[in-house]
């Protein structure tokens, strides 16, 4: 039906007012909601990362709130590896301050594929009953093949053990990448060990079978049929456990404990 | 600084090939390689729409998407958030070059415009054009690298149909079932495709 | 109107089957069929974002001027798209993520943008939501199967729970693992064509 371009341009407009309109509105108004599904989920997986949650468990806001409340949020300055116990964790927006040129550095080409750094970052540590360290749980992300992912990894006290890995958020393919978030997966991370002799991480995703952890305690299983899921995400932890990452601040931790 | 244009025109032309890796773009891709001619001109306008889309989504995301981008316009808006907007945006460029190719199509090249039928407004729909912009998104390209990420992916996909039409092309004299004529041995061609070009997977650059 | 509504119903189920006849909708077919539960979850999405498509476009089809009618369709795909993408996000958070990037790419869909051009653009609004729900279960149906397929002989499970014990885990059986990567796909669709074909002689193409 052709028609006057007068009447197109107004029938355009009209359409696309009442469809902004529509999107805007779902949007706005299911806002909160997701702004607090996405923050209890990531306080789930902190637990589920630190060992103290399972995947299938269904828990609800309070079970949350229970089992978190013993765990701390620190910010760190990881350039010098402090803690800066005076900012506040609850109002501290990490991916934020990624995207803030002040706030952050850019880190140089490197294989996991982080392009900011920020200044400061925020980790939670679980401790016992005489304020030692008994978890660090750090948050972690680098590119896998569609996207980002973003998670975290738990460390024992003796900063070296792995308790537990997850990720909260990528897209990766449902099947194939997305199969980090299986729980038998992840639970091949439990029990291996981080660091070489020099501290350096070691750490590796391969593809093929790995030992089990006491036998093979530096390697991982790869994902079937997601060769780049998988090597982004042992590049992206071993950033994270190095120099660029929290490298800093877990120097700050080993040589508090070799004092006490 | 070259190097890393090149780097990613080759990665995207070969190693992370739009139709064979990512498997976007799939129907055209299946409907459209009969013949290797129909496939060239599908592939250039595929080449031409890319090229031209994924910059201006990189201007649009930039100045009136990201977090922060409307502070151009008034400091009190730079707290907008406005990245839920960005499928209807980046479709909305899409549509509106895939409409002036059509006209251009029309008016200087008919008998393509004919071949093309309807998979030239589909264009508009091909996952791998909306899908080049969202991953230049993901991968926070700048102007410059996603001039040559929009030409390299439509490279590789225009590569990977022409490919498919000369073996379609060649199949025609050999006896195949009559239940996988056409379009079932087309997706067992195309399954062998990928497994090939899977081989590029394990390049580093 | 019963019978070009049980047309619009039953026909793309076989028929004119969106995937295997009119070359429809193959991208999504293929990256979420590695399991069950994601397959389900996508087919929902697409009957729901279809039958609502076609219902608004064949409203104002006779208001909709030529010239822009391509992107009048995709604007409003393309919101359904968005309050779609919301809503999974609002209330059922962990299968949104799972699906990820996959529900934007509903928008280019073109088994959605190709409805609404051939047939909700000259049909009444009744017959169209009939459409679109008959094409909605005709993707769902190969989508369901290769899903079946891939997950079931790919991984040795069925909706996550296991069906054939693994050799991995002491059992018998070696998972194929072709099924669950993306060429594995490209050839169960092949196949299921043959079958349809050969089941039904009219689709066959001439030589």
């Amino acid at each position: 039906m052709q028609r006057s371009a007068s009447y197109s341009i107004l029938f355009a407009a009209v359409v696309c007012l009442v469809c902004a309109v529509f999107v805007s509105v779902s949007a706005v108004s299911l806002r909160e909601r997701q702004n607090e599904n996405a923050y209890l989920d990531k306080q789930r997986n902190v637990l589920i990362a630190a060992g103290l949650a399972n995947d299938d468990e269904k828990l609800t806001t309070e079970d949350i709130q229970t089992r978190f409340a013993p765990i701390k949020s620190v910010v760190v300055d990881l350039a010098t590896g402090d803690e800066l116990r005076g900012v506040d964790p609850q109002t501290f927006d990490q991916r934020k301050n990624s995207l803030d040129p002040e706030t952050s550095r850019a880190p140089g080409k490197n294989p996991a594929g982080v392009q900011r750094v920020p200044n400061r970052a925020l980790v939670y540590r679980l401790e016992d009953g005489d304020a030692e360290l008994a978890l660090l749980i750090l948050p972690i992300e680098g590119k896998g093949l569609w996207s980002t992912l973003y998670g975290f990894i738990a460390l024992d006290a003796d900063l070296d053990t792995i308790k537990g890995i997850t990720f909260y958020e990528h897209k990766e393919t449902p099947g194939l990448g997305g199969e980090v978030d299986n729980p038998k997966w992840k639970a091949l991370w439990t029990g291996r060990r981080a660091f070489g002799e020099d501290n350096e991480p070691r750490i590796a995703v391969i593809r093929g079978r790995a030992g089990p952890a006491s036998e093979d305690p530096y390697r991982v299983d790869g994902l079937a049929g997601a060769t780049m899921t998988s090597r982004g995400v042992g590049r992206l932890v071993r950033f994270w456990l190095g120099d660029d990452g929290f490298g800093a601040y877990l120097n700050t931790l080993r040589r508090a404990e070799v004092k006490s | 600084m070259f190097e890393s244009y090149l780097d990613i025109a080759i990665k995207a032309i070969f190693i992370e090939n739009m139709a064979l890796a990512f498997f976007l773009g799939m129907c055209s891709f299946i409907a459209v390689s009969r013949k290797v001619e129909t496939a060239i001109g599908l592939g250039s306008a595929v080449i031409f729409v890319l090229t031209v889309t994924v910059p201006i989504n990189n201007l649009v995301y930039a100045y009136l998407l990201k977090p922060g981008a409307l502070a151009w316009l008034s400091p009190s808006l730079a707290e907008q958030d406005l990245t839920f907007l960005g499928f209807l945006t980046y479709i909305g460029t899409i549509a509106a070059i895939v409409q002036i190719v059509e006209m251009v199509l029309d008016r200087f090249f008919p008998a393509l415009y004919t071949a093309l039928g309807v998979f030239l407004p589909l264009i508009a729909v091909n996952c791998a054009i909306l899908g080049a912009s969202l991953f230049m998104v993901e991968r926070n390209y700048n102007l410059g690298e996603s001039l040559v990420y929009g030409f390299g992916s439509g490279t590789g996909w225009a590569l990977a149909i022409v490919a498919l039409a000369g073996i379609r092309e060649r199949l025609r004299y050999n006896h195949i079932p009559a239940g996988l004529r056409g379009l079932g041995i087309t997706f067992l061609l195309t399954g062998l495709m990928a497994m090939g070009f899977m081989a590029f997977a394990g390049i580093q650059l | 109107m019963a019978n070009p509504a049980r047309e619009a119903l039953i026909d793309p189920l076989f028929n004119n089957n969106p995937i295997a006849f009119q070359v429809l909708g193959i991208c999504s077919a293929l990256a979420v069929t590695t399991k069950m539960d994601t397959a389900v979850v996508m087919s929902i999405a697409v009957i729901a974002v279809l039958t609502a498509s076609n219902f608004f476009v064949s409203l104002i089809r006779n208001q909709i001027p030529t010239n822009i009618r391509i992107i009048v369709q995709l604007t409003i795909i393309a919101s359904l798209v968005i309050v779609t993408d919301q809503v999974l996000k609002a209330y059922v958070f962990e299968i949104s993520k799972q699906l990820s990037v996959f529900v934007g790419l509903i928008i280019t869909n073109c088994i959605i943008m190709g409805r609404a051009e051939a047939f909700a653009m000259q049909n009444p609004p009744v017959v169209s939501i009939v459409d679109g729900i008959g094409n909605g279960l005709g993707y769902a149906l190969i989508l369901l199967l290769t899903a079946a397929i891939r997950e079931i002989f790919g991984s040795g499970n069925f909706f996550g729970i296991p069906v054939l014990p693994l050799a991995s885990e002491g059992g018998w059986y070696i998972p194929n693992g072709l099924l669950v990567l993306s060429p594995g796909a490209f050839f169960i669709i092949g196949f299921f064509i043959w079958i349809l074909r050969t089941w039904k002689p009219d689709q066959v193409e001439a030589e």
